[in-house]
């Protein structure tokens, strides 16, 4: 792997602690690297600086020189050098760090000014961190408590503001909890790429909205909400439906595409609440889509498959079918590299071939790829296919036409959506493992209701060949059977032996499969891993460049077999 | 000592009878010869006379102007543009306006020089929303300079070429604070940059290299180029060159716009001998002397202290009357020469009730972009226009004050401390009244007049 060149640093003093900071860094992040809090609002790593919150004020220092020698001047009290301090408060955001820089952050000054800055935000926002979705994970409540003076001399009546102001058909704003701090309209603009929020009205009065004819409805409006360090933009979808702190988080993967964007879910006595992306500057920033923030809603569907029966009863049904031969199995992009593993297992058992189903779509050049599998990578490396799936199940149909297959293994696969009719399901036997009803599963033998992404642990490979593991956030539903479990138990009845605990399978994939011969489940990172994809770099992947990946070569159309 | 007669240069044809704002007239009096004779010297021999002359901006900073060009990153490659500041949006403040409605010509030929001298090939007049009518009378005016080549390409054949544009402003004070006044030229809300990294000289209009200058400094740059700026040091005090403008109003027998060597006449000899003292049976009571935002002085009071005359050290024991109006001395006091507006208060005004109507505008004008300013601008109107309108507790003239010190010095732009620096002085100043307000309005008469 190429290492990144080392950047060159710069040695600062911040509160008497000395660090090397890369140069370019601002006071903000330089703090944070010595676990010093510089409270701020406007400022976002991720964002352009405008330095408009104020709360961010430091004092700030050089080294003093001799202006004509260019010598060091020495404090004789300390017998170092003096420093020079500005007698204003600067920001933190808006500062980059410069050689000999001196910061203090707990100064009289410092602190005045965080009052001032804390009272005046306060002044005019709305009393009602009661009823507020915020409240919790609000940067005024931790920064008013953290900073301010804990009282009011505020004696005037409070500005007015729209209420509810409907953004857009998943925000919901509330003007008057707004601190105009303006990430939302900088994230709409320079991330998302639509610029559609803006203030209207002028000092005290200037209130956010949308252009003229304009709604934030582009597919990442959600993240504005997330963004919002108070309040002010709330998720139409989340709003007055819990508590924070009730919530529960797990660290979960985005399955709309092969971005695998990071992701955690919330939720409380295994329900979901909601799903908010997850910091990883090599994959998604601290942004994902709307449409993945949704998926969580899936696993209370109505049509999710769970089934009374025991599931060795169904697996002896499964197996009797087996005992016909002639078995071919369709697995997915959508299982894990376990699944995937144990399904390589299975069709090796079963003398069966492997079959994949290509699931692809137009792009977004941000967070959603064209390839809307979340581990075509996966079946790749853990040997289930060796190209990748043609656009429909070409092969199979014309062996289901052909006679010579009698029993097909779906794995969480609509075999109709795939490209075989209901007459060539009617001619096989279908066992069907899957979470949600379909018309497969409708003309399965053998229907085994499995899990939901969020009620399992395992991994996905996305399109940067990162491993990246997801896990369990709620129980499974009652009558639905752990995907390993499941899997495993069927390659017993087909003959072969596997584990199905998740940290044992990890020695055996890890002992079979070269490229994870290295990694076991628990020691993964958070942000994943990066594998050695070198030996796929032929392959006709279809993703264009999204954040953060560009592909090897121009991407081509999906090879069709 | 009664004070010395007028010396106009700026504004030598203001309400001259007869003097018109057309090309005819303006060439008639001389115009458009300096630029000429500029035209055959090399741009930095131009440049050098401005740093030579000491010119101080008369927008209200001071900075001086050859700096501020000396600033300009050249080096990069990119255009550099210049913008003319004509928004004069500072309240008590006149002057630019008869400027460009009676001697457009003036400010367009000052306009050039600059332009020539600093390599600039487009410029931008950058005009309040409200002065329609000088907006009108710059365009004809520049249409007359096109239609005879003064401006345009090749302009009289220098191969130097030069377009000047009017950019009628939002109506917003804040335009008139240049980075403000850049991103409403840019077709933006007049929300003023942060510097660092956006100084105008490095990264100004559409992130070029920019010069904002005030109108009237536009035209000391002509004045400069004719006569020199050595002759230009002449005038004035050494660390204020050059001849200055005052805009008087309010309570004065003749207000109006007087014209003055800088730091010849005192505060005593402008109001007393050439505006006519204070009104029949009225004495003075305060002054702010630099526009609205300058801190105010209290007649009565005194000023102590040591400045440099030459090279000495001289104490010096000033009444209100007797500070010279320049910069230094003005800012030696502890207030400002800012734009040259002189707002003057006789004995019929309360303190208190003046500090609503200012507050009121300051926090009509907060652009609203950075905390400070926008919530405390609009807390201070709310504390004075209650004291005035409603109940005034005694507390409430130290938590002005308390509010107003948490503004300066804090903000993006200079706006923090033209909306404090009024309730800072008022209340320093003038004390007593504030803290008694509560008891002083009980005899104020019912139906006075509403202020804000």
């Amino acid at each position: 792997m190429i290492q990144p060149a080392k950047p060159e640093l710069v040695t600062v003093n911040i509160d008497g602690k000395e660090i090397a900071v890369p140069k370019g860094t601002n006071v903000i992040e330089a703090a944070r690297m010595v676990n010093v809090d510089v409270p701020h609002y406007c400022y976002h790593p991720k964002l352009a600086v405008v330095g408009n919150c104020r709360m961010c004020l430091i004092e700030m220092g050089m080294p003093a020189v001799d202006p004509a020698t260019k010598a060091p001047v020495i404090d004789p009290a300390t017998g170092k050098q003096k420093i020079n301090w500005i007698p204003r408060p600067q920001i933190g955001c808006g500062t980059n760090v410069s050689p000999g820089l001196h910061v203090r952050t707990t100064s009289p000054m410092v602190k005045d000014a965080r009052e001032g800055v804390m009272e005046f935000l306060l002044i005019n926002h709305p009393l009602d961190c009661p009823i507020c979705d915020q409240a919790g994970e609000c940067k005024l409540q931790e920064q008013a408590t953290g900073y301010g003076r804990g009282y009011s001399r505020f004696v005037e009546q409070k500005n007015v503001k729209p209420k509810r102001t409907q953004l857009g058909p998943r925000v919901t704003l509330d003007d008057e909890r707004c601190v105009l701090c303006s990430r939302c309209i900088r994230f709409s603009r320079d991330i998302a790429g639509k610029d559609v929020l803006g203030f209207v009205d002028r000092g005290s009065y200037s209130t956010l909205t949308c252009h003229p004819d304009k709604k934030l409805d582009h597919n990442y409006s959600l993240n504005t909400v997330d963004i919002c360090p108070v309040g002010a933009l709330t998720s139409t979808d989340f709003r007055f439906k819990m508590r924070v702190w009730f919530l529960k988080q797990t660290n979960t993967i985005d399955t709309e595409s092969s971005v695998g964007v990071n992701t955690v879910a919330w939720s409380r006595e295994g329900v979901l609440y909601r799903i908010t992306p997850r910091q990883n500057d090599e994959v998604n920033d601290t942004w994902m889509a709307d449409s993945g923030r949704v998926l969580y809603k899936q696993v209370a569907a109505a049509d999710r498959l769970s089934s009374k029966e025991a599931l060795d009863a169904l697996v002896a049904k499964a197996a009797a079918l087996f005992a016909a031969g002639s078995v071919s199995i369709v697995g997915s992009g959508r299982s894990s590299v376990e699944e995937q593993f144990l399904t390589k297992k299975l069709a090796t058992a079963l003398k069966a071939q492997g079959h994949l189903v290509n699931r692809t779509a137009q792009g977004d050049k941000l967070l959603i790829s064209a390839d809307r599998n979340p581990n075509l990578r996966g079946a790749l490396v853990t040997g289930l296919i060796s190209q990748l799936p043609c656009s429909e199940l070409k092969q199979l149909s014309r062996e289901i036409d052909a006679g010579t297959i009698k029993t097909v293994v779906a794995i969480n696969e609509d075999l109709t959506a795939a490209g075989l009719t209901s007459t060539q399901l009617a001619k096989v036997s279908i066992v069907y493992l899957g979470t949600h009803a379909n018309a497969t599963s409708a003309a399965a033998k053998v229907v085994i209701p499995t899990l939901t992404v969020f009620e399992k642990a395992g991994t996905f490979v996305n399109q940067q060949f990162r491993i990246q593991k997801f896990a369990k956030a709620v129980p499974g539903l009652a009558g639905a059977n752990d995907d390993l479990v499941v899997l495993s138990k069927l390659v017993a009845a087909a003959g072969g032996s596997v584990i199905s605990e998740l940290n044992a399978l990890w020695t055996a994939i890890a002992a079979e499969v070269p490229v994870l011969s290295t990694i076991l489940y628990r020691n993964l990172p958070d942000t994943g891993l990066l594998l050695d994809g070198t030996a796929w770099a032929g392959l006709p992947f279809v993703e264009s460049e999204t954040l953060h990946y560009k592909p090897a070569q121009p991407a081509v159309a999906a090879a069709t077999a | 000592m009664s004070a010395p007669a007028q010396k106009r240069i700026i504004f030598q044809h203001i309400d001259e009878p007869g003097y018109t704002n057309d090309l005819a007239c303006y060439l008639k009096h001389g115009g458009y010869e300096v630029m000429k004779r500029s035209f055959a010297r090399p741009p930095q021999e131009l440049i050098d006379e401005v740093k030579k002359s000491g010119l101080r901006g008369r927008g209200g900073a001071g900075f001086p102007c050859g700096v501020k060009w000396g600033l300009v990153d050249r080096k990069s490659g990119k255009p550099i543009y210049l913008i003319v500041n004509a928004d004069e949006s500072e309240p008590g403040t006149f002057k630019d306006r008869y400027i460009m409605q009676q001697d457009p010509h003036q400010l367009i030929e000052g306009t050039i020089i600059s332009c020539f001298a600093n390599n600039v090939k487009q410029a931008y007049i950058y005009i309040r929303g409200e002065m329609a009518e000088g907006a009108r009378i710059l365009e004809k005016a520049i249409a007359e300079a096109r239609a005879t080549n003064f401006v345009g390409p090749n302009i009289l054949g220098s191969s130097y070429s030069c377009e000047i544009f009017v950019h009628r402003g939002a109506g917003a004070y804040i335009c008139g604070e240049e980075t403000g006044l850049i991103e409403s030229l840019e077709g933006k809300r007049a929300n003023p940059r942060i510097k660092p990294p956006y100084f105008p000289a490095v990264l100004g209009l559409y992130q070029c290299p920019t010069i904002v200058n005030n109108v009237e400094t536009l035209c000391h740059v002509k004045y400069i180029a004719d006569v020199g700026g050595e002759a230009f040091t002449k005038i004035g005090t050494p660390n204020h060159t050059g001849p200055r403008i005052f805009c008087v109003s309010g309570h004065v027998q003749r207000p109006g716009y007087y014209e003055f060597p800088a730091g010849t006449v005192t505060m005593g000899q402008l109001l007393n001998d050439v505006c006519g003292g204070p009104l029949p049976g009225r004495t003075f009571k305060a002054v702010i002397p630099g526009g609205s935002s300058a801190k105010v002085m209290r007649f009565g009071e005194r000023y102590k202290g040591k400045r440099k005359v030459g090279t000495d050290m001289v104490d010096y024991d000033w009444g209100v009357e007797d500070v010279p109006m320049d910069f230094d001395s003005l800012g030696m006091i502890g207030t400002m020469g800012g734009s040259g507006g002189v707002i003057v208060m006789d004995d019929s005004v309360n303190m208190v009730e003046a500090l609503a109507n200012i507050n009121a505008f300051y926090s009509h004008e907060s652009c609203g972009q950075c905390t400070p300013c926008r919530e405390g601008s609009l807390w201070m109107k709310k504390i004075s226009t209650r004291m005035v309108h409603g109940d005034a507790r005694p507390e409430d003239a130290a938590l002005l004050k308390s509010v107003a010190d948490q503004i300066p010095g804090r903000t993006i732009c200079a706006f923090g401390e033209a909306c404090s620096w009024p309730t800072q002085s008022f209340y320093l100043k003038f004390k007593d009244e504030f803290d008694s307000y509560s008891e002083a309005k009980k005899t104020l008469p019912a139906d006075r007049r509403v202020l804000v």
